[in-house]
């Protein structure tokens, strides 16, 4: 499965790194965050559980407010990410 | 910041969670079966049980605080995230206090490696590799036990790298210096060996042999046993320098954001503190695992030691002849059995086995012809180690409902696959892994294993580079929105 990021409306982008391991959700996250202005959103898909705690921690470090993490019976993760 | 965050868990039902108690109940009943099966058969299995759920400790620990040296260098230099690195210092200095108990009560295990220039070398091709695999070697073993089939093709690529790397001659041969060979010719070695043909015999017997090796103890000068161990071996070597590498951290990675969150902490050496400890528990899952890693490493060198005790051995290749095995063992009648925790050396042997199967005969050589042998996996203690670890993770993954089966795509095969064989490599020439040659080392009061840190970080540092560079171009050509 490819990578995909992709403008879904006014303000809200999404990031899809299903398929991909360590360190490409987290790299591909830190570069989607720098390419969003303050406010906006980004809703990340992946399925790596390690990665979740290098972003999760890299957020924290950056100031990012994470407003939703969600996990479906597939074990996609499913985290909302605001931009500080 | 995550305060405030909403958690759910969509379609993750009560069955699922009963489903995977299950499977997780059928792999620790698995490995029970086998290790009652084969006391059953002869009690001397209980030395390779001992490895078994030594390795099932480690992997369960490893799993749960996703716990990866790879993620160490890499998140840091990448995403400026330092919990891996913390919870590793966390676990070197446990590992390094357990150790010098064990070592005072006349039970380590451990031999020094010879002091020298390769372990940079190694480290840096093997952090430089493990950049792209997306885990170190254990961090691989414990991603495979998560369902990680790229994870799994790490494992694999990596072992027959070393196992190929340490028999190849040829044009390799040429880049031998002469002082290497005319050393290694100098030592009265079995002709079976052809130690000045193949080049990593000669860096061996030419080179490493040659090269002298110490603890930190022993180097201070320190008499008593007790000073040797706690004092050099494990303040000197293990607990300095990793306080010394965290206050690195907090400075460089840390201090600033957590500022940010504490606008109104008083200046001073207090609020320092402060942040630093905030630091040092920031993730209690990792913290936790490396308080767990740490204490078990010490203690597996105390069982592994009293069982050699109890059975009359120095090596599990004695145990083998006594049990009337006798294939696979090396020149010296030993199989590779280090009596701690250790990867790589043992997973080369297991490719080796493999290339034997298809007719490819590998005992030629130092390595395999007169250290470690060429033991079938069944009569490997020190790949069941290897084994439950896979099966430790696999558990703990089963339990968070987090275990999934994941094949790569072509793109992640690929970076799996060739990052797997640098580190095949990396871990040939710096004599081990994240673990035998850094881990278990510097705990242990070895400095070797620092200048194995050192490469490694390096190495880490170069992929990163790279890496960045590469996702960037990727995107660039890919993504509408690009990076």
């Amino acid at each position: 499965m490819a990578m995909k990021f992709e403008k879904v409306s006014e303000g809200k982008y999404q990031l899809d790194v299903q398929g991909y391991v360590c360190p490409h959700p987290q790299l591909y996250t830190k570069k989607a965050l720098e390419k969003l202005q303050s406010g906006e959103t980004l809703e990340l898909l992946f399925d790596n559980p390690s990665s979740g705690e290098s972003i999760s921690a890299m957020c924290d470090s950056q100031g990012d407010d994470i407003l939703e993490q969600a996990q479906d019976a597939g074990k996609t993760m499913r985290w909302t990410i605001r931009k500080h | 910041m995550t305060d405030g965050v909403v958690c759910t868990t969509e379609g993750v039902g009560a069955a699922t969670s009963r489903a995977n108690t299950w499977r997780a109940s059928a792999v620790v009943g698995a490995f029970l079966l086998l290790s009652i099966w084969t006391y059953a058969l002869d009690a001397r299995y209980l030395y390779f049980s001992a490895y078994l759920w030594f390795g099932f400790i480690y992997g369960a620990s490893l799993q749960y605080g996703r716990f990866c040296m790879a993620s160490a260098i890499r998140d840091l230099f990448a995403v400026g995230v330092p919990r891996m690195a913390v919870g590793i210092m966390i676990a070197v200095v446990l590992f390094s206090l357990v150790s010098a108990a064990v070592t005072v009560a006349g039970k380590s295990t451990f031999h020094a490696s010879p002091i020298g220039l390769y372990s940079v070398v190694g480290g840096a091709i093997f952090g430089f590799g493990m950049v792209f695999t997306g885990g170190c070697a254990t961090g691989s073993l414990y991603k495979t036990g998560e369902g990680s089939v790229s994870a799994l093709l790490v494992v694999i690529s990596l072992s027959f790298a070393q196992a190929l790397f340490v028999d190849v001659g040829g044009l390799l041969d040429a880049l031998v210096p002469a002082s290497w060979t005319a050393s290694a010719a100098a030592k009265s070695m079995p002709a079976e060996l052809t130690v000045t043909k193949g080049w990593y015999d000669q860096f061996l017997a030419g080179y490493i042999w040659d090269l002298k090796s110490v603890t930190a103890g022993d180097a201070l000068g320190l008499a008593s046993p007790a000073a040797k161990a706690f004092i050099g071996n494990s303040l000197v070597n293990a607990i300095l320098p990793a306080i010394v590498i965290l206050a690195v951290i907090y400075v460089r990675w840390y201090r600033k954001g957590w500022l940010r969150k504490n606008k109104g902490a008083a200046p001073g050496p207090a609020r320092e503190v402060a942040g630093w400890w905030s630091m040092v528990t920031a993730s209690k899952r990792t913290a936790i695992a490396g308080l767990v890693l740490g204490v078990a490493a010490g203690l597996q060198m105390w069982v592994m030691q009293t069982l050699q005790q109890k059975f009359g051995i120095s090596n599990a290749g004695e145990l083998l002849t006594a049990m009337g095995n006798t294939q696979g063992l090396s020149l010296q009648e030993t199989v590779f059995d280090p009596g701690y925790f250790y990867v790589t050396t043992q997973e080369a042997q297991g490719a080796a086995w493999v290339l034997a199967q298809l007719g490819m005969d590998l005992r030629d050589n130092i390595f395999f012809g007169m250290e470690n042998g060429i033991p079938s996996p069944l009569a490997n203690p020190v790949l069941w180690m290897s084994f439950s670890v896979i099966g430790g993770s696999m558990v703990m993954a089963l339990l968070a409902n987090e275990f999934k089966l994941k094949m790569p795509t072509r793109e992640i095969a690929v970076w799996a696959i060739g990052g797997g064989i640098l580190m095949g490599i990396g871990s040939r020439i710096g004599m081990g892994c994240n673990i035998g040659a850094f881990f278990a080392t510097v705990t242990n009061g070895d400095p070797s294993g620092w200048l194995f840190a050192l490469g490694m970080t390096a190495g880490g540092y170069g992929g990163v580079k790279f890496f960045n560079w590469w996702i960037e171009r990727k995107m660039a050509k890919e993504t509408p929105l690009g990076f």
